[in-house]
């Protein structure tokens, strides 16, 4: 659940960016109006005098009670398994259970650094997210700026059509295709023999190409999808510049170079700021379908170690310290890195 | 006048060339995955099979949904995602709408959810909250736990807030409350949004998977994502249930890919008005801007 949580964040990032920067205006517009609007409708209460809990319960309850099922529910899915992160500090045995197993202080933390498997893990997750961060900025921009060179509309349309599909698709079912056409007598492998005349390569079982075949499918996945965004922004930029930049016998080369990609920048430091918190996310739904225990030295990642190791094989305690040792780095990130954002380009959460 | 240049003739012919050589790309291999599910058992495990069926047949499909593994499976998931998107889209609607407005106490209730996408408790507290609530083997082990989402809140709350005021104060004016202002007027007026928003719920359920690993001991209550995670990663023979006369028929590959494709036709189904709310949402946004 954490990791589907989590890379809903992620993919959801890129929507909400957009939406605040696109629609960022009118609200600011739209508040500056209703503010004064709502001081003769509000029931006779001015908003400037001090309201007490009493009035502002007797003429908001609604709202209070419209929250409520909201509340509910994330106070028993969300704020409760908050609690339970306890069980990292101990010695967990189901049938003890959270109140009677024993203390064991940072014990399970402790044992992350000492075990081979944990430590490689952590490198594994860091090596894969990284790169996916990299990559998965750095193509969709390009992506977008070679999109936008297309004149015919029926055809820059057709491909933007199908590049977000793969978005849409669940990892079950890329993995299926990807066991399929990776496999040795795939069909990528007799494509490669065909025109390169390449030796087949296990790419799902094979530790020197996993991480590759794990990035670049993901990138596959994704990059149609992260490209909306930076399509949306160069269509917003205004053609004077451009016209301008003509007149001063500016190639189109140059004119992205000094036109487009500045006004993209914006856009690319928020998404790429926003990114940080993601640095221990490497993708459980992908890796999950597509590693094995050949490639678990250099695919094995935090999420899919704390599976094994905790539901798998029993250590719960550990495996929950392993889980909360990502999720509090990733806090601290996430915090940083929106901080810095606001900072550097005024975004807001909400 | 750039157009007219030689290099940047030469550059547009590269690129076309090149943008649809990888939109393809992103296509090709469910075309692949189609054509698979359509062919004979020899063609399948020769290799013959690309983009087009060979020696047509119908097999791998009547096979799976004769299946009850699989048909119950897929039972499953329509009822978690029919019920999961509308238990989701009223509490996210509800909180939506309150949080749109001003009141006391606002900021501190924004934070407390919030919080709820910078932290979590994580995959084994979760787990056992879920086994001690007696959730698990039942259908709100999977509908429950997603309900809430703070991404949507804020995307809905923002839906909210760009609806004039002035439309709020005419319903006030003529004696409605927050309930029917919320029923009548904000609802209907932000439906593109709340399409949005539940199109988006609805595809994250039909492709959620790990939940019903996680919740579910027994196979025959997994949804279709998890069964055929099985079939398809797990490589469990089980979901094939394939008797020996038939697996002598039948490629297990041609029945994979035909289950493959019947989980992924909803979601191709439902992608054209994905695409246009989605999509154009944002595009016409920033243009406007």
């Amino acid at each position: 659940m954490v990791m589907m949580l989590i890379s809903r964040h992620i993919e959801m990032k890129a929507l909400l960016v957009a939406l605040h920067y696109t629609s960022g205006c009118t609200h600011n517009w739209e508040e500056g109006e209703t503010k004064i609007a709502t001081l003769n409708l509000q029931k006779g209460i001015p908003r400037t005098k001090k309201t007490t809990w009493k009035k502002e319960t007797k003429k908001n309850w609604p709202l209070y009670l419209l929250c409520l099922p909201a509340i509910v529910l994330v106070i028993i899915f969300s704020y409760a398994p908050m609690v339970g992160v306890v069980i990292a500090f101990q010695d967990y045995k189901p049938w003890l259970g959270m109140l009677h197993s024993n203390w064991i202080g940072l014990d399970n933390f402790a044992r992350i650094f000492q075990y081979e498997e944990s430590k490689q893990a952590i490198v594994n997750t860091l090596v894969i997210a990284v790169i996916k961060i990299v990559v998965g900025i750095v193509v969709p921009v390009i992506m977008a700026i070679l999109l936008n060179e297309i004149r015919f509309m029926g055809l820059k349309r057709g491909i933007q059509t199908l590049v977000y599909l793969p978005h849409f698709l669940s990892w079950v079912t890329i993995a299926g295709i990807m066991i399929d056409i990776l496999s040795l007598d795939g069909g990528i492998n007799a494509l490669l023999h065909r025109v390169f005349g390449m030796e087949p390569i296990y790419f799902l079982g094979d530790p020197a190409y996993f991480r590759a075949t794990v990035i670049i499918s993901d990138l596959w996945k994704n990059f149609g999808f992260s490209m909306i965004v930076y399509l949306a922004t160069i269509v917003s930029i205004d053609p004077s510049y451009y016209e301008a930049a003509e007149i001063d016998g500016a190639t189109r080369f140059q004119q992205t170079r000094f036109v487009t990609l500045p006004s993209m920048m914006p856009m690319i430091i928020v998404i790429s700021t926003l990114a940080l918190g993601g640095i221990l996310d490497a993708g459980f739904d992908q890796i999950f379908n597509l590693y094995n225990p050949l490639v678990y030295s250099t695919g094995d990642i935090i999420d899919t170690y704390v599976y094994r190791s905790s539901l798998l094989s029993g250590q719960y305690g550990f495996g929950t310290a392993v889980g909360l040792f990502k999720s509090g780095i990733s806090l601290i990130l996430i915090v940083i890195s929106y901080r810095i954002a606001y900072k550097v380009a005024g975004y807001k959460i909400f | 006048m750039y157009h007219k240049t030689l290099g940047y003739k030469c550059f547009s012919v590269v690129n076309h060339f090149l943008l649809i050589v990888i939109a393809l790309s992103c296509f090709l291999p469910l075309l692949h995955l189609l054509a698979q599910s359509f062919s004979s058992k020899a063609a399948v495990n020769g290799d013959l099979v690309l983009f087009w069926p060979v020696e047509f047949n119908w097999d791998a499909y009547v096979k799976t949904f004769r299946n009850s593994n699989f048909t119950g499976s897929m039972w499953i998931s329509v009822v978690r995602t029919v019920g999961g998107t509308l238990l989701s889209m009223f509490v996210i609607t509800t909180a939506g709408y309150a949080l749109s407005k001003e009141f006391r106490g606002r900021t501190a209730l924004m934070w407390f959810f919030v919080f709820t996408m910078l932290f979590s408790g994580g995959l084994i507290p979760s787990y056992i909250l879920i086994s001690s609530l007696g959730l698990k083997d039942t259908l709100w082990a999977l509908v429950l736990p997603g309900a809430f989402g703070a991404y949507n809140l804020i995307l809905i709350m923002n839906f909210f807030k760009t609806i004039p005021k002035a439309l709020e104060e005419a319903a006030f004016i003529d004696g409605a409350s927050f309930f029917q202002t919320f029923v009548r007027v904000y609802l209907p007026l932000s439906l593109p949004g709340l399409a949005t928003v539940g199109l988006f719920i609805m595809v994250g359920h039909w492709n959620s998977w790990f939940d019903g690993i996680l919740y579910m001991s027994d196979t025959s209550r997994y949804p279709l994502a998890s069964f055929l995670q099985t079939v398809v990663v797990q490589n469990s023979a089980q979901g094939m249930a394939l008797s020996a006369s038939e697996a002598a028929a039948l490629s297990e590959q041609s029945i994979k890919a035909a289950q493959i494709f019947i989980s992924t036709l909803p979601i191709i189904l439902v992608y054209p008005f994905l695409q246009r709310y989605f999509v154009k949402g944002i595009v016409l946004g920033a243009v406007k801007e």
